[in-house]
């Protein structure tokens, strides 16, 4: 088992680096002249030679992508040409206020999909199934701003303006000291990927309870409960729990829509802001941070998946 | 059990399934809003999408007008083509690509197969909208670029699919049997394979479809995809929000129109995938975003 | 409901009624009754209803499934006879695993993969208050181990399921059943996927168990073999309803009902009598899709199981001269075609050994198949015996050693051999529902060898398909329908028209009947042999039940572990094995 950790651990980190390749590579597919690309009208001689050197665009391509990459291993992620500032000093706060919420529309979905997959899997057929996989099925299919506008409009403006759509964020000030604001990001969150955790949950609850030794577990006379706490859900969390994973990574993605649509400081909005600037190096930061939570995410879920099955645990045993 | 049935009986079990005629209903009505917009919208309006029609944020004529005064109403009708249009080439774009290379990889294994999927991981570790926005930001908000992009992020998703359905049947004894009489690989993968797996590759192609439309959508949204002063759907949501209160149908008619489309695709996407689960081996909803991960 | 007359039964179920949800009849009035200490075997094919007949004996329906009508009313060693299907939820678990047992077809898919075996057969006792204390009951867990022939050490009870073999898993299951000592034991195709030789530890096993313990039992099964060998009395189940019930002995030796006769005589014998015994007259010309009827139906087996009296005649004359040849063991000559020809191989293996790793799959392995002759290739499951075939037909891994065919050798791999080399080693698949396209109709997939290994044009290639259809004994009009509109039996067809549209030299049978009904493998075997005496094509039948032997073959090669363990005609094989496998094999065959 170890040994299959290790593996999957080393594929891991050989496709980070390959991610980092992608990443720099992309600044290759800047027209022309970069520096002139980036400067745009404000570009002048001077300028676009200042912005060669701190870029190092003299330099041969390897050079500057091991010189990049040397920075982004040691931390120094290159300096924003819009702020003029380190790349770092500009993320720092906002990682937080993104992981904020990440982790609580990853919590609030988790347990309700889970609950919800489970409680619909166990009345397969009847109404309360049939709702709740209508219900999720109409709102699997919406984009994440959809869903935002539409709770601006429910619960911030015109129906029941109760909650701020737009976040106010003095200097200084951390998000969370404001928690009314938050609720609506978090909310559109939540509601983007509790419908594929609950759909996968019941399918994979139903797969499980259709399977031969819970049937088998039935015909022994085992008590239900113990039935579908001993027998079926076990078996239910491995799958699940890369699935759960590959949603959570999914509002890495989520995050930069909803940050932009409440006008949230987190580092979506930063990358917004990025691209629309040109600003190569915070664009480059945050998509390979976005990308290393990502690979992270998955990771995890593969061990729980190696550790959740016995096969592949009783290795060690042996 | 075997995977056994025709192109045509998917489509008829699909059919006979409550949320495939809701889902072409809804889908229909979009796509027509859409398509016929452009020529219908100046005639009944007697506006231009982008001539002043009155003042900022007024509820003169049916939908009133937006910020820069021009008609919201003649907007919408024209807001949905070019979304349309490119979301349909994304689709396709990543479908075929996506479909080529997961069939190599199943049908292959060994190098290629590794080489394909290794390369495959390292696009899925990029959420698909961050991924566009890398390349956005370095060559601009171009059409060409979406339609790449997207089709591009979709590939490998498709190709895990494709690959895995090519697996379960690439040791069918008809395959062997192929493979026994000298038929050559392109042959065997477009008759024998390909015609066995289309269930999930149709499942697919709707849930591409609905998600495209939504990344499409998004990046208009987000000011990086389709560029003022064209109509756009997702583009007039955003130009239009600052007014929500004043005067929401700028928003709220293409957040309805784009609801609808994407929920009417997903709904034919369900009715195909429950179509096919109940013919092969596989039960599970593709509808899940990455299921086949 | 139930009348003081039943009270004789453990179990009894009266009239069941099962529907699907769809409203089509699973069930259409089944009774049975099974006394204290006896074993009823219920009988019958795929889709006639016998899983389902024996889970309502527990009170369970599969999902999709409804109860209609119909009681089963189940008495205890020490009370009232209660009536499963009408108790409320909890009694009816409280009899479940305690009263009533099942032992299930496939114990890999019902044991739980994450529990230890111990903790599942600890739990039936948990559930059901057996004994009064945990050491009572763990004391339990060891002797129900033994029982059924298992360890009964700790360190084995804290093994996983899947550190088992088949045969330890279905022990376990049984353990599990008889641990609270129950008065009802349902058994579902237990042997079904063990080797022979399993089979009959488990088959004793049970046997013992239910001698015993005085246990009724309900043993499920498609087997008859296995019938004459454990079961007192006899329920013949077709379509859902029982067509037929009486002792082992009468059901067997002289069954009444017409559809029994079939299965009955649909057996293959070790002796060779049975299959070939009735006449040719019965046999249709050929199965026309008008005769073939819906999907589901098996028009296949209806009255056409006997060979012609032909059939028997290779074997009686072969056995002449293997008698007059007796100095040269496997050298005997097959008497139908004769002459110098025959004497020539035709297909030579010599030497081939195959290992994936350390693994060796095939350890020097030679075979010679001479012109016109079967040679029957006998190996149970792991012996080698579909790599060896795989190699000959050109679609396995590498290997060292040579494959000939007439003397010149052939590539290891379809890509290198030439078309008239792929042309004339030809292979029929183990399962026809996997073999043919679904997406293509059978004119298509017969057509397929001609096209890629022939020139002739699509005007010939049609005719060559409808004469190789009829000669399949399928009505060409079959040729425009996708396999799924085709029976299992009529499918099989299909596929031997497709190997045998070139006019192969060698046709390569890898267990083409395991994945058919009894009633359906018979007019396979049949059809086969009539084809090899019309065509004189040789061939290598690859099986693992040697009681096929005395029908379709010549000689018999018996391999174990890649190895071939002994060789020689049909007669010296079967007659006087020489080698203790061999010996083995044919005690644990179960016979009628």
């Amino acid at each position: 088992m170890f040994r299959l950790i290790l593996r999957r651990l080393a594929i891991s980190v050989a496709v980070l680096w390959l991610v980092t390749l992608l990443v720099f590579v992309a600044t290759l597919l800047l027209p022309g002249d970069p520096a002139r690309a980036i400067l745009g009208q404000q570009a002048t001689p001077e300028r676009i030679a200042a912005l060669n050197d701190q870029l190092g665009l003299d330099a041969p391509v390897w050079q500057r992508y091991l010189d990049w990459l040397g920075g982004v291993v040691t931390g120094d992620l290159g300096t924003s040409a819009a702020s003029q500032g380190p790349v770092t000093e500009l993320l720092g706060g906002r990682i937080g206020a993104s992981l904020v919420l990440l982790v609580g529309a990853a919590v609030i979905s988790t347990v309700l999909g889970l609950a919800l997959g489970t409680w619909s899997a166990l009345r397969r057929g009847r109404a309360v199934d049939h709702t709740v996989s209508g219900l999720s099925l109409v709102v699997a299919a919406l984009p994440e701003f959809v869903i935002g506008v539409a709770l601006i409009v429910v619960l911030s403006t015109t129906v029941l303006p109760v909650l701020p759509s737009v976040t106010l964020a003095p200097p200084g000030e951390p998000v969370w000291s404001r928690p009314s604001q938050l609720v609506l990001p978090i909310l559109a969150l939540t509601l983007v990927v509790t419908p594929y955790i609950t759909r996968m949950m019941r399918a994979t609850m139903s797969e499980v309870l259709d399977s031969g030794y819970v049937e088998m577990a039935r015909l022994k006379g085992l008590p239900e409960r113990v039935v579908i706490t001993r027998h079926a859900v076990p078996h239910a969390i491995g799958p699940v729990a890369q699935v759960i994973a590959i949603q959570l990574a999914w509002l890495a993605g989520g995050v930069v829509v909803v940050e932009f649509l409440f006008r949230y400081p987190g580092i979506g909005q930063a990358l917004i802001d990025a691209v629309n600037n040109r600003d190569v190096e915070v664009v480059q930061a945050i998509t390979l941070l976005i990308a290393a939570v990502y690979i992270v995410v998955n990771l995890i879920a593969d061990i729980v998946g190696i550790m959740t099955n016995p096969k592949l645990r009783a290795e060690v045993a042996r | 059990m075997t995977a056994t049935t025709t192109q045509s009986t998917l489509l008829r079990r699909a059919w006979a399934l409550p949320q495939a005629k809701i889902g072409l209903a809804l889908t229909v009505v979009v796509v027509g809003v859409a398509v016929l917009g452009p020529w219908v919208g100046p005639w009944l309006t007697g506006h231009d999408t982008t001539s002043f029609a009155g003042k900022p944020f007024q509820s003169g004529g049916i939908a009133g007008t937006d910020g820069l005064g021009r008609d919201v109403f003649t907007r919408f009708l024209s807001g949905g083509l070019t979304l349309l249009i490119y979301a349909v080439l994304a689709t396709a774009l990543g479908l075929v690509l996506g479909a080529v290379l997961g069939m190599l990889a199943g049908y292959s294994g060994g190098w290629l197969d590794s080489l394909i999927m290794r390369g495959s991981d390292v696009l899925l570790s990029f959420p698909q909208l961050v991924f566009a926005l890398l390349a956005i930001a370095m060559i601009g908000p171009e059409g060409w670029l979406l339609v790449l992009v997207i089709g591009i992020t979709h590939a490998p998703r498709v190709a895990r699919v494709a690959r895995q359905a090519t697996v379960a049947v690439k040791d069918a004894d008809f395959i062997r049997a192929a493979r026994m009489y000298a038929m050559p690989r392109r042959r065997i993968l477009l008759r024998e394979v390909l015609p066995n797996i289309t269930g999930p590759l149709m499942v697919e192609l709707g849930l591409r479809l609905t998600y495209s439309i939504g990344y499409v959508a998004s990046l208009s949204f987000l000011g990086l995809g389709i560029q003022p002063p064209t109509a756009d759907w997702g583009l007039m949501i955003n130009e239009n929000r600052i007014a929500l209160v004043v005067e929401p149908w700028g928003v709220l008619l293409p957040v309805l129109a784009i609801a609808v489309l994407t929920v009417g695709t997903n709904l034919i996407t369900d009715s195909l995938a429950s179509a096919a689960a109940g013919t092969s081996q596989s039960g599970k909803p593709q509808t899940a975003k990455e299921a086949s991960a | 409901m139930t009348a003081p007359a039943t009270l004789t039964h453990t179990l009894a179920a009266r009239d069941l009624r099962v529907d699907t949800v769809a409203g089509h009849p699973v069930l259409k009035g089944v009774s049975y009754e099974i006394a204290p200490g006896e074993v009823l075997a219920l009988v019958g094919e795929s889709g006639s209803g016998k899983t389902t007949a024996g889970l309502a004996a527990l009170g369970h329906f599969r999902r999709g499934l409804v109860h209609t009508g119909g009681t089963v009313s189940l008495q205890s060693d020490d009370g009232e006879p209660v009536s499963v299907l009408e108790v409320g939820d909890r009694e009816r678990r409280s009899l479940r695993g305690s009263t009533v047992a099942y032992i299930p077809q496939d114990p890999a898919a019902s044991l739980n993969p994450a529990l230890r075996i111990g903790r599942q057969i600890g739990e039936v006792l948990e559930t059901h208050g057996y004994g009064t204390s945990a050491a009572e009951r763990s004391a339990r867990i060891a002797e129900v181990l033994a029982e059924v022939g298992l360890p009964d050490d700790e360190s084995y009870q804290r093994r996983y399921p899947h550190e088992l073999s088949g045969g330890q898993q279905q022990r376990v299951g049984i353990a599990m059943a008889f641990a609270c000592r129950p008065s009802v034991v349902v058994l579902d195709e237990p042997t079904t996927g063990l080797d022979v030789t399993t089979q009959t530890l488990v088959l004793r096993t049970v046997a013992a168990l239910t001698t015993e313990h005085d246990t009724a039992a309900l043993y499920i099964t498609h087997d008859l073999a296995v019938v004459a060998t454990i079961a007192h009395r006899v329920a013949v189940l077709r379509h859902g309803e029982v067509v037929e019930c009486g002792s082992a002995e009468e059901v067997l030796r002289a069954p009444s009902h017409a559809y029994t006769r079939e299965l009955v005589t649909a057996v293959p014998h070790l002796d060779g009598t049975g299959a070939t015994s009735t006449s040719a007259a019965e046999r249709p010309e050929s199965v026309t899709p008008e005769s073939a009827g819906s999907n589901g139906a098996e028009p296949d087996g209806v009255g056409s199981n006997g060979a012609s009296a032909d059939t028997a005649e290779p074997d009686s004359a072969e056995a002449d001269s293997a008698d007059s040849n007796g100095t040269q063991p496997g050298d005997a000559a097959p008497a139908a075609t004769g002459g110098d020809r025959a004497r020539t191989p035709v297909l030579s293996v010599s030497g081939l050994s195959v290992s994936y790793g350390d693994h060796r799959v095939l350890h020097d392995v030679s075979l010679d198949v001479r012109a016109g002759e079967c040679l029957m290739l006998l190996g149970e499951s792991g012996s080698g015996k579909t790599t060896l075939s795989q190699c000959v037909a050109g679609l396995g891994e590498p290997h060292a050693g040579t494959v000939s065919l007439s003397g010149s050798p052939l590539a290891t791999s379809t890509q290198r051999r030439t078309a008239e080399q792929l042309r004339s080693v030809q292979y029929v698949f183990q399962s026809p529902y996997s073999s043919l396209n679904p997406r293509k109709t059978i004119a298509q997939s017969v057509e397929l060898p001609l096209r890629t290994l022939t020139d002739l044009d699509a005007t010939a290639r049609r005719a060559r398909v409808a004469e190789t259809l009829e000669r399949v004994r399928l009505d060409p009009a079959f040729g425009d329908r996708l396999p799924d509109e085709l029976s299992g039996g009529q499918r099989q067809r299909a596929a031997i028209a497709r190997a045998l549209v070139t006019t192969p030299e060698v046709l390569l049978c890898d267990e083409v009947t395991s994945a058919l009904d009894v009633s359906v493998q018979a007019t396979i075997v049949d059809l086969l042999c009539e084809l090899r005496r019309e065509l004189g094509t040789a061939m290598l039948f690859v099986t693992h039940n040697i009681a096929l032997a005395r029908h379709v073959a010549d000689r018999i090669a018996v391999l174990r572990g890649g190895e071939v363990v002994e060789s020689g005609t049909v007669d010296e094989v079967l007659g006087s094995p020489s080698h203790e496998y061999t010996r083995e094999l044919l005690a644990n065959t179960p016979r009628m």
